[in-house]
């Protein structure tokens, strides 16, 4: 069992969008806890609301109701700035769709992070350099990403999720765009690194391969969570 | 890595990046031509004012308002000692090219020699030829036609002058002078009983010259009669050497230039010699206010009542010139920036758009808003920069190609063409960076609109754009 406390705590948290004179409750009421150090997934069938779950913890959404504490940080009351700071410190993001700058090399993508903490030019590329290494692009780094294969880019997306060290690293379905083979070396990957690195991960998927690697698992329907589950 | 992203983004979608930045280096182009072309103006028409009336004019209190209907009442008594209190004077000494005495005049010219008895007024202007000579060997800007020199009008020559190529024809002096292009009056029938007063008035003229001037046949001769500083009639006879078209027709149907010596004899007579003004041309045009202002520091000091008048308060078409073509420039501007912003918010609007999904990526992670803000604001300098750089490089191959393309014109105030030219934009440094900066400015202020749009995008909206 994890000893460490929660790295998210959701208390009663809802989330209304408006839709002109209609109100859409994506997350109704959810009240949960995600360990530290483990590999956590919110899982649920398409638009059950386990994406919008994923935005509130990572701090790209806020809720119309309750309390998040993420890191320790009561987010919901953090202005704008305040809010990108600590994502740019303590989160890191693995997109369905890569989302990479297509402007810039791997190496630059993995590098761009760092940046925005303001890390030193030495330590920057030392960091980069060891994280294109342990992801396997160290040959790749001078590509662009319409250069790089699909599990290419995701790897790129990793590296970048994890270069900074954030407390907590979120995929949102990241193998859905991969092949079978491509997303159980994904996996693989992200696997490895959570136990390198001891980083939170939390998913949302309903990818059955990648639910198969859960310690902790959260899911939903219609905005609610069904139960809570710990492996 | 900002500046990194910025300029490869403009490089992303190369076709819309060339359509904005040809917009805006059609601007900067049409801009430095436009302005190369007033500028030549400016300084071509400053030039030829400063060759023939200096940059400065001392005159009597009061010339400048009322001196024109009665010159020889505000006469500048004791002149030569004026003038060698500013000649002397340290201060500027060294700003002054030339100082010459005018005396300007006017009187009633009349051509009683020929068989076209013919009289006319005229606006006179008595000067010292060599200085004049001198004045027109200023060339500060390097615009002026090759010099000339013209012995037309010599120190030694006391009874000669030169008139406008109106005069000359009103007077029937295009044959005598060889006036190309000139049409003679056709023979006025005499009066019939008596001799003509024109023939006393002739006479009376005749009588007053020195015998050697009178035995010259060569050069016509033109009688000018005016009055004198007391109100008696004087007469004096001028030998006409030529003529000197002025620009503007009323100005050459009028025009007369002489010995000063000869005007003064006309209006002062046996009295005190005096002049009207005296001209000040300096080294350097910059250097007039400071000039003026110890002119007027020397005038105060020793009680003199006089008062200065630079060459722009005494040409007022000058200031009217330079107005018409700023007020000209300034409406081309404004339409070379109204083109160049709106390409550029339609640019970057297209650029926010589609890269809505990467705003939201940046943006979780960790990007703050004006981050984004200057990414975009970034990338419209940039484009600005490039563009405009490449128009004012564009500029100054082509400035030189048009001022060696042989095209002549007319400009305003002239009577025959010349050469059409443009001032190099690097002749004019303000214009150049001021239109370069100018355009960045407005291409960085147009990306501020789709900057805020893209800045205020809701990550999670941005990151669902597809």
């Amino acid at each position: 069992m994890n000893d460490s406390p929660p790295v998210v705590r959701l208390d009663h948290i809802a989330k209304t969008y408006r839709a002109g004179a209609i109100e859409v409750a994506a997350v109704r009421d959810i009240s949960l806890e995600i360990p530290a150090h483990r590999f956590s997934m919110i899982i649920g069938p398409s638009g059950s609301g386990k994406t919008t779950l994923l935005n509130l913890i990572g701090c790209i959404d806020m809720p119309t109701g309750g309390r998040i504490e993420v890191v320790g940080q009561d987010v919901a009351h953090m202005s704008d700035n305040a809010l990108a700071d600590f994502r740019a410190r303590s989160i890191g993001f693995i997109f369905q769709n890569f989302s990479l700058v297509p402007v810039l090399s791997a190496y630059e993508n993995v590098e761009y992070p760092l940046l925005l903490v303001g890390m030193k030019p030495a330590e920057r590329a030392r960091r980069t350099q060891a994280m294109l290494e342990a992801v396997g692009l160290k040959d790749h780094a001078r590509q662009r990403p319409n250069e790089l294969s699909g599990g290419q880019k995701q790897r790129v997306a990793i590296a970048r999720a994890l270069v900074k060290e954030p407390d907590i690293v979120l995929a949102d379905e990241p193998t859905a765009n991969l092949d079978t083979a491509t997303g159980a070396a994904i996996i693989a990957l992200m696997h490895r690194m959570q136990a390198e690195h001891r980083t939170t991960f939390i998913f949302s998927t309903h990818d059955p391969q990648l639910m198969s690697h859960s310690e902790a698992t959260f899911p939903i329907r219609d905005g609610m969570l069904v139960q809570e589950g710990h492996a | 890595m900002l500046w990194k992203i910025a300029f490869r983004n403009i490089l992303r979608n190369t076709r819309r990046s060339v359509m904005t930045g040809s917009a805006i280096a059609v601007g900067a182009l049409a801009l430095l031509i436009f302005g190369g072309f007033i500028s030549y103006i400016f300084t071509a028409f400053e030039t030829g004012l400063v060759e023939h009336i200096g940059h400065l004019t001392v005159f009597r209190s009061g010339y400048f308002e009322f001196g024109a209907g009665n010159p020889a009442a505000y006469g500048i008594d004791n002149y030569q000692s004026v003038m060698k209190l500013i000649g002397d004077d340290p201060v500027l000494k060294p700003m002054i090219r030339v100082m010459t005495p005018t005396q300007s005049l006017v009187g009633i010219a009349g051509n009683y020699s020929g068989e076209n008895d013919a009289a006319k007024t005229f606006l006179g202007v008595g000067l010292v030829p060599s200085d004049r000579q001198t004045m027109k060997q200023w060339n500060e800007y390097g615009v002026a036609q090759p010099f000339v020199p013209d012995d037309r009008m010599t120190d030694g020559a006391p009874q000669r002058g030169l008139i406008g190529e109106g005069m000359a024809r009103i007077l029937g002096l295009c044959a005598p002078l060889q006036i190309a292009d000139c049409p003679s009056p056709k023979p006025t029938v005499t009066a019939a009983s008596g001799p003509p007063l024109n023939s006393d008035i002739a006479a009376l003229a005749s009588a007053d010259q020195p015998a050697e001037q009178t035995a010259k046949p060569e050069l016509p001769r033109i009688d000018l009669l005016g009055a004198t500083a007391n109100g008696a009639p004087n007469v004096v006879s001028l030998e006409v050497a030529g003529v000197d078209r002025q620009g503007v027709k009323e100005l050459d149907d009028n025009y007369v230039a002489m010995p000063l010596a000869l005007s003064q004899q006309l209006v002062y007579g046996r009295g005190e010699h005096k002049i009207t003004g005296i001209v000040l041309q300096l080294q350097r045009t910059q250097e007039l206010p400071a000039a003026r202002a110890r002119l007027h520091t020397l005038i105060a000091q020793h009680h003199l009542d006089l008062e200065t008048h630079d060459f722009a308060e005494l040409n007022p078409f000058y200031v009217q010139v330079v107005r018409l073509f700023s007020t000209i420039f300034l409406f081309i501007l404004i339409i070379m920036a109204t083109i160049v912003l709106f390409a550029v918010v339609n640019t970057m609007t297209m650029n926010v758009v589609e890269r809505t999904n990467e705003i939201g990526t940046i943006r979780a992670m960790g990007v703050r808003r004006n981050g984004i803000r200057a990414q975009f604001v970034l990338e419209g300098l940039l484009l600005g920069a490039i563009a405009a750089t490449v128009g004012v490089i564009i500029a100054c191959i082509v400035v030189p190609l048009i001022n060696h393309g042989g095209i002549m014109w007319t400009p305003p105030g002239n009577s025959a063409p010349i050469p059409f030219r443009l001032l190099l934009p690097t002749a004019k440094p303000a214009l150049l960076i001021g239109t370069w900066l100018g355009l960045v400015v407005v291409a960085t202020i147009a990306a501020l609109l789709p900057a805020n749009r893209a800045a205020r995008l809701p990550v999670v909206d941005a990151l669902r754009h597809v």
